[in-house]
């Protein structure tokens, strides 16, 4: 069960999960290296990480959910306001 | 025909009914049994002790547990392989028989397996049949032959499963009285409760304990009678995962299986204890069965187990087992109280037990020993749930570890008591599970929205206190003096883990593997701890030290149609499809979408459009409404071009790419109005834009006041290609089509064949003058339908997507997909003229940036074979003449209107040459050569025919 912020509690099927936030370089000044890291590194800890997910199957709205990779705990569902995101 | 020589006097608790007969074979022979017998027990009845042959060294075997884990007794029953006649119920007309018993039950010529023994010890197959390697073939047909399991018949009818779902407040994994009594607390509790039992009826060992028979039937029938109790016997809970989401395989008597899903608040943990044999020489000998063989076989089913045994006991389940045999007639040899500090050495006989010889020297005549030293925790559901099980030296058992807040432990798994204190305190555990689940039940009844939710969730939130149950001790006893089998089902011996650990392998995962032991059909039920416990020994550990392997699902072994379920695939289909299906239309998947690949003659229908005029469905179409202020601004992003210059009427061609500049989407997107869009994305992309442009509105942080609504089945698509579709439009529709008036790339909105709002591009992919029409969805079949009526004599024609590919590949216009791949960056795809690197910031821009600066790897080029007829197969490679790869083929087709082979590739930037010829290698091995054009459109370069 996962809890969508605008939905409640769900069946974790419904959500689509997209991976660890990462803020998004800026394109003007960013690197090569610093840009391909923003696409493809992750970080991948063992332990509590911040994901975005997607309630694909639901309100389709994303938003981010706080969870300890270790035992699959989530902390807390966090829904996004219109000033934040990965592009901020 | 043989009858019950071996059936008991009414018993009791007998479960089978006298007043019927059934008739079945067994290998053959004819036997008789009574409703409610397995098929064991009805076989014991008649006297047959050797039920299987055993799996390396084809042993003769006999009842060993009598239930569903017993290893001995998988037999054939007609089609079916691996039937456990220990729990499989007699029927009228049952075909069984005996497997892997080559050339019969009685006499196996296999078993010469055992003369060999030494040299099919652990890891035989690591070790033995490697040279020569020339002599494969031959080891295999020889172990072939070997191979344990029944028979497959290719003939088999289908069966269908159906999967269900069956979301309980409570689920309790195990019915026997602890299970029973936790179902009730919880239902009394107030909550649903759904209760699962492996065997025919709840009970679990109540059912072959006469001391328990009044206390049996009211448990049961409260159980039965209760509103909020839903029973599953047959069943068994195959997996738990995260959040007690639940899967159960519920069996019916023929043996086919069912998939119930359940999401339990809490689940209570009932599964009793397993009785786990004891290890000495010839443990697996027909006539050498566990206590709790004897219980069932006389208490159910009124069959004497046999005539004269000595019983092997540890505990009081063996007192118990004594009355059972004297009940039964049998007369007792001598009892071996470990307690005592007797053990059994050794087990004589050829075909069954003969003797029985006492460690110490005493050989005591008997035909059946009876074994009961020991009990085993079935944990898996726990570890399943992340608990680390504990070993207990003290009473010899594996215990749970501390517990997740939705998981609880009643019975044998808890601890030990009489069965007062046990069905007392599954009671509080149930009544515990049933708060647990009301409590969960408020949080998730909570929605975060509503105001009052603090007060909803103040309740009080008091734990039903659950009694200590105590621990008995019990003595350690795996293995007496001698070595003997360990795992039943894989011929392994505690020998054999000995030496496993000798060579090398000292863990209990490492030496599971290496030598099989517990990965036969029981899944180590019968078998882990013993293996451990040999494991340990040759280490000069501790049981509690060396561990257990980890517990997976399945719990037990299901059918992988009860896993698969009905094949449910959903289709999606235009409204004009009944028209399509009619009309002849050859189907195309397309992902879900059902689409008309061609009407019998796609090189007709190509010729019609450049000709006449054609029609072509093109609903699929990725179609998203936007509107806002905020809209242009999106556009900018999305797109690599530019966007803000679009004036009310005007359309525009966009390419969409991914942050690593790879070509995403494509496609034409009109402005409506001052603040309204519409944008058309590609069939297959349609879902992934969609959740693109909104990934960009929630979360880019930009705060634009944009919105979007996805409208791809809202809208029925239809594409007008060809010369006549001016006159044939206008025949429909009061819009001015004038050239100057409605020029190529704008869009309308306008009352088509009587239908308002009917959005009209001029558009054109397949290079002809063509007018696409996005139809409210309701309405499509009737303007296709007025389109076909209005121009029959302008020789309107409809076409389909084998068509539509031909004349976009005319005219060298990609598909994404089809001429890009998953590194098609850009610069790759012919798009400088579109890429406006000048822009603030789009998607994708600095890999797009970097690419332009290096310039692209690879080029899109059109190709024409030299030889005009010669079509090379897509994806076909382009080589150099050393055979290096420089490119392929991504697009190839005949032309009807050029009457030549026209093809797209991608080709490394050096060899992309115009005029140049390259290597086209053929799947079949010849190589066409092909010349570089100078540009992508084959036909009509300039691009008139559309812009009429």
């Amino acid at each position: 069960m996962l809890d969508c912020p605008f939905c409640g509690p769900r069946n974790v099927g419904e959500f689509a999960h997209l991976g660890e936030v990462v803020a998004r370089p800026d394109p003007r000044t960013a690197t090569p290296a610093q840009w391909r890291d923003y696409l493809y590194v992750r970080d991948n800890v063992a332990g509590v990480v911040r994901e975005r997910w997607l309630h694909r199957a639901g309100c389709r709205k994303f938003f981010d959910a706080v969870r300890d990779t270790t035992d699959n705990t989530v902390h807390e569902t966090v829904a996004l306001t219109a000033g934040e995101g990965a592009g901020s | 025909m043989t009858g019950g020589d071996w059936r008991l006097p009414p018993q009791p608790g007998e479960v089978i009914d006298r007043s019927r007969t059934v008739r079945f074979t067994f290998n053959g022979t004819a036997y008789v049994g009574h409703p409610g017998d397995t098929i064991a027990s009805a076989l014991a009845a008649c006297g047959v002790r050797v039920f299987s042959r055993s799996f390396k060294y084809h042993r003769p075997r006999g009842i060993l547990t009598a239930g569903w884990l017993d290893p001995n007794l998988m037999v054939q029953v007609g089609d079916d392989p691996n039937v456990r006649a220990g729990h499989r119920l007699v029927a009228d007309g049952l075909d069984v028989r005996s497997q892997d018993t080559w050339p019969s039950l009685a006499f196996d010529v296999k078993a010469a397996n055992q003369l060999v023994g030494r040299y099919l010890s652990a890891g035989f197959y690591y070790k033995t049949f490697i040279r020569p390697a020339r002599l494969w073939p031959a080891y295999e047909a020889v172990l072939k032959r070997f191979v344990h399991g029944g028979q497959i018949d290719i003939d088999t009818p289908h069966r269908q499963h159906d999967k269900t779902y069956h979301h309980a407040d409570v689920v309790v994994a195990g019915g026997g009285p602890a299970g029973m009594a936790a179902a009730l607390a919880a239902a009394e509790g107030g909550t649903g409760v759904v209760l699962v039992d492996e065997d025919h009826d709840l009970g679990g060992h109540w059912r072959w304990d006469p001391e328990q028979a009044s206390a049996l039937l009211e448990l049961r029938d409260a159980v039965r009678a209760h509103p909020r109790i839903s029973a599953y016997t047959d069943s068994v809970v195959i997996g738990r995962y995260d959040g007690n989401w639940l899967g159960i395989v519920v069996r019916s008597p023929d043996g086919a299986e069912r998939l119930v899903k359940s999401r339990a608040k809490v689940l209570v943990v009932t599964p009793g204890l397993i009785e786990r044999p004891l290890v000495f020489a010839g443990n697996d000998r027909p006539g050498v069965m566990l206590g709790t063989a004897v219980r069932r076989l006389v208490n159910l089913y009124a069959v004497k187990p046999g005539t004269r045994a000595v019983v092997q006991t540890a505990n009081a389940h063996g007192d118990a087992v004594v009355e059972d045999l004297r009940r039964a007639g049998v007369e007792i040899a001598d009892v071996l109280d470990a307690r005592q500090g007797r053990l059994v050495s050794a087990v004589h006989g050829r075909r069954g037990v003969e003797s029985v010889e006492v460690a110490g020297g005493d050989r005591i005549e008997a035909d059946l020993l009876v074994v009961s030293t020991g009990w085993t925790a079935p944990t898996s559901l726990l570890n399943m749930a992340g608990n680390r099980p504990v070993y207990d030296p003290e009473a010899a058992r594996f215990f749970p570890g501390p517990l997740p807040q939705d998981v609880l432990v009643a019975g044998g798994l808890a601890g030990d008591g009489d069965a007062k204190q046990l069905t007392e305190h599954a009671a509080a555990v149930g009544a515990e599970a049933a708060r647990r689940a009301a409590s969960t039940a408020r949080r998730m009844a909570a929605v975060p929205t509503r105001p009052d939710d603090a007060a909803a969730l103040a309740v009080d939130e008091v734990e039903v206190p659950i009694p200590d149950l105590a621990r008995h001790a019990h003595p350690e006893l795996y293995r007496t003096t001698t070595h003997g089998f360990l795992d039943f089902s894989e011929d392994v011996s505690s020998k054999d883990l000995h030496q496993a650990v000798q060579e090398g392998y000292d863990s209990a995962e490492l030496a599971k593997r290496y030598s099989t032991a517990t990965m036969g059909p029981l899944q180590g039920k019968l078998e882990t701890v013993n293996a451990v416990a040999a494991v340990a020994e040759a280490l000069g550990s501790t049981i509690a030290d060396t561990g257990t392997t980890t517990w997976r699902p399945p719990y037990a072994p299901t059918t992988l149609g009860a896993l698969a379920g009905r094949s449910l695939e959903p289709v999606r289909v235009s409204p004009m499809q009944d028209w399509h299906q009619a009309h002849g239309a050859v189907p195309l998947v397309a992902g879900a979408w059902i689409r008309p690949d061609h009407y019998g003659d796609p090189v007709a229908e190509v010729r019609n459009v450049r000709t006449n005029v054609g029609i072509i469905d093109v609903t699929p179409l990725g179609k998203l409404d936007l509107r806002g202020p905020g809209v242009p601004d999106l556009l900018e992003l999305l797109y690599v071009n530019k966007w803000r210059q679009l004036a009310i009427g005007g359309v525009r061609y966009g390419v969409m790419c991914a942050e690593d500049g790879v070509v995403f989407d494509d496609g034409v997107t009109g402005r409506l109005g001052p603040e309204h869009y519409l944008m058309s994305t590609t069939s297959g992309g349609a879902a992934a834009v969609w959740e693109w442009v909104e990934n960009w509105l929630q979360t880019g942080g930009r705060g634009w006041a944009a919105h979007c609504t996805p409208v791809t089945t809202a809208y029925a698509s239809i594409n007008v290609a060809g010369p006549h579709a001016r006159e044939l439009l206008s025949r429909l529709t009061e819009l001015d089509l004038t050239a100057e008036s409605f020029g190529y790339m704008q869009v309308r909105v306008a009352t088509v064949a009587g239908i308002d709002d009917v959005v009209v591009w001029r558009i054109g992919f397949t290079g002809e003058l063509s007018y696409e029409l996005h139809v409210p969805a309701g309405y499509g079949q009737h303007v296709w339908e007025a389109l076909l009526t209005a121009g029959a004599d302008l020789g309107v024609a409809p076409f389909g997507i084998e068509a539509q590919r031909i004349l976009r590949l005319e005219k060298g216009h990609f598909i994404v997909g089809q001429d890009t791949d998953g590194l098609t960056q850009g610069f790759s795809a012919e798009l400088d003229w579109a890429i406006k690197l000048d822009k603030a910031d789009f998607a994708g821009a600095p890999e797009l940036r970097w690419q332009h600066e290096r310039g692209p790897i690879t080029r899109l080029v059109a190709l024409q074979p030299l030889e005009e007829s010669s079509v090379p197969p897509e994806a076909s490679q382009i080589v150099t003449e050393r055979t290096e790869i420089i490119g392929r083929i991504t697009s190839s087709r005949h032309s009807p209107t050029l009457d030549r082979s026209i093809c797209l590739a991608q080709l490394l930037t050096e060899h992309a040459v115009a005029g140049s010829v390259v290597r086209v290698l053929t799947p079949d091995g010849k190589i066409v050569e092909a010349r570089v054009c100078e540009q992508l459109a084959h036909y009509d370069p300039e691009g008139g025919r559309a812009r009429a």
